[in-house]
């Protein structure tokens, strides 16, 4: 089944919704809670980046029994350099944004570290495209 | 019904019933029941007769219910005289608590934030509503049921047989009784029964009254440290523990900070002192003085002492039935008593989810309440359940009629919801005045 979600650039307090949303929906679902926090870490982390980056984005949940496929876009300034992008700590969060506590430079690891399967690409000027996925049988530890 | 943090009240047949495995006990429902149809069993008061130490244990918040010229004194005085042979306060135990919650805390950093164990009614919303976080709740018991088990240990070790010890809890809420019916991780209660707070306010005020009791001047009568006295309320237990302690009271209050916890969105709490009802004890629905009041009158009790763990006694009594109590302290694990999930197995659950999002294009969204449910999701997630039916709705009636359901049969429907009474003219019906 599919869910859909919109972020608004600039908004960090409504980013979040989508990741307490799906967080209920897998509750009812009964989805193992070590899965479930998973899934709402890297769901949250993309939607701060889009809030944080970008001006606007859609999020696309899709879970069957076998796994939670996520896909996030956004229209935005992109990426020029991914492989930076991906190292934890590099950040290019405005003073601004750090003040709110975000900008550590740990949102892109972390959401390749939540995931079994991590996709990025970026067109630099129009936007960035993710896909997480999280396998129900995985046995990933949390991290 | 709306009033119901997790959803639990349904309405059949012009009365309120409640869907056991959701209920925590929180008495949310008795508060707000405009006709007074909810009510919180008690024992029979005539059941203390059956013993012959006949133990009233009372909890602080009691004292504080009465008129300004009623001392302690007098109100012990006055359980005395309706038939009780002992008074004990609950928070006996509360200095003897304080170490090993600090102690406990420090032992399981794993844990953390540490979620206080206090009321029964947070421990069963944690239960229900909060099932990853029931590793979290302090496998301490509460100072209610060490009391309880200090003054059994007690009495007995001084020669009273154990049969003889009745031991009766005077609650001002809800959750204490069920915590103490069927209690959540224990096997067993030391209690030997609950009496209500409002009864027993009523039957002590009737003998101040009749003058039974004699004045006696103002002396707080019990050897409570100042801490002890305000542990019931809001912080009484926060200010007292080691490291970062928050305090949140009201349900609501409770559930929108641990949906926090919950996302790791709070860092760096070591406990949570957690109460159900606004103001804690002193909020109980059974209580009979305004909150507030009471919240004030038991913080000028204790000002009296200059430091925290003073009182005017002995400040540890427990401490010398320490081997009693060993191996009493614990509470067993906590297991969760999930109710979000709509099926065990996913794929069914996936199937029940998507006819609720079906349900829910047609569900006007208005969350009236007039099908018997709180919301339209509530009705959607009961018809998915098989606990409800599509005819319920007054909106979907409309458009079933157009179809095939007669207006006869929809009037049919509402009576079995709402009960035959509701469709007569009723000029003193219950109305709440907001
Ligand atoms: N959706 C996006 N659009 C444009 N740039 C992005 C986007 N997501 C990440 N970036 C860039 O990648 C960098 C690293 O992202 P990452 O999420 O790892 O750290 P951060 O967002 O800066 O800080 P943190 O997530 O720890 O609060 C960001 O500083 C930003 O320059
Ligand atoms: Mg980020």
């Amino acid at each position: 089944m599919n869910f859909e979600f919109k972020v608004q650039g600039g908004d960090f307090v409504r980013a979040g919704n989508a990741s307490s949303q799906v967080k209920k929906i897998l509750k009812q679902l009964n989805v193992d809670s070590a899965i479930i926090k998973r899934v709402v870490v890297a769901l949250y982390e993309g939607e701060v980046n889009i809030a944080a980056h970008a001006f606007n984005g859609i999020i696309n949940v899709e879970i069957d029994t076998e796994r939670i496929l996520i896909k996030l876009d956004d229209n935005g300034p992109g990426i020029p350099d991914i492989d930076l992008a991906m190292q934890p700590g590099y950040s290019t969060a405005s003073p601004i944004v750090r003040e709110m506590g975000f900008g550590a430079g740990m949102g892109l690891p972390n959401i390749k570290n939540n995931s079994d399967d991590f996709k990025i690409s970026s067109v630099v000027g129009k936007g960035t495209h993710l896909e997480i996925t999280v396998n129900l049988k995985s046995t990933k530890e949390e991290v | 019904m709306r009033a119901c943090p997790t959803e639990a009240l349904r309405v059949i047949e012009g009365k309120a019933h409640l869907h056991a495995n959701r209920c925590i006990d929180c008495g949310e429902c008795y508060r707000v029941c405009p006709t007074g149809a909810i009510i919180v069993e008690q024992d029979d008061f005539q059941n203390i007769f059956n013993y012959k130490r006949r133990v009233a244990l009372i909890p602080s918040v009691l004292l504080g219910q009465y008129p300004d010229n009623v001392t302690p004194g007098m109100v012990i005085q006055a359980l005395k005289n309706i038939g009780f042979t002992d008074v004990f306060e609950v928070e006996d135990s509360v200095e003897y608590l304080i170490p090993q919650i600090n102690e406990y805390i420090a032992k399981n950093q794993n844990k953390k934030p540490i979620i206080s164990s206090f009321c029964p009614a947070i421990v069963r919303l944690v239960q229900v509503k909060f099932p990853w976080l029931v590793g979290n709740i302090l496998l301490i018991r509460p100072p209610l049921d060490l009391t309880a088990s200090y003054i059994r240990g007690m009495l007995t070790s001084n020669g009273v047989s154990n049969n003889d010890v009745g031991i009766f809890y005077i609650t001002p809420c809800a959750a204490k009784i069920a915590a103490i019916k069927s209690p959540v991780g224990e096997e067993f209660s030391e209690l030997n029964g609950v009496i209500n707070m409002d009864l027993i306010y009523n039957r002590t005020l009737h003998e101040i009254k009749k003058k039974n009791v004699n004045k006696i001047p103002n002396s707080f009568l019990s050897d409570l440290s100042a801490r002890s006295i305000t542990w019931a309320l809001t912080n009484g237990e926060a200010v007292n523990i080691d490291g970062r302690c928050m305090a949140i009271d009201g349900i609501h209050n409770v559930i929108e900070f641990l949906e926090k916890i919950e996302n790791d969105e709070v860092n760096g709490v070591d406990f949570l002192e957690l109460r159900a009802c606004d103001e804690s004890c002193a909020g109980g629905i059974l209580a009979a003085a305004n909150r507030f009041i009471t919240a004030e009158l038991l913080r000028n009790h204790a000002k009296q002492f200059l430091k925290p763990d003073q009182s005017s006694n002995n400040q540890n009594k427990l401490q010398k039935y320490e081997q009693l109590l060993m191996g009493k302290i614990n509470l067993n694990r906590v297991e969760p008593r999930s109710m979000v999930k709509l099926d065990e197995d996913m794929a069914k659950a996936m199937k029940k989810m998507e006819r609720v999002k079906r349900l829910m294009c047609y569900l006007p969204g208005v969350d009236c309440g007039v099908c018997g449910a709180p919301s339209c999701l509530a009705l959607a997630e009961d018809i998915v359940q098989g606990e409800g039916a599509i005819s319920h709705c007054v909106f979907l009636q409309k458009i079933m009629e157009q179809n095939k359901l007669d207006p006869e049969h929809s009037f049919r429907i509402m009576k079995k919801i709402w009960g035959t009474n509701r469709f007569y003219k009723d000029c003193d019906k219950p109305i709440q005045n907001k």
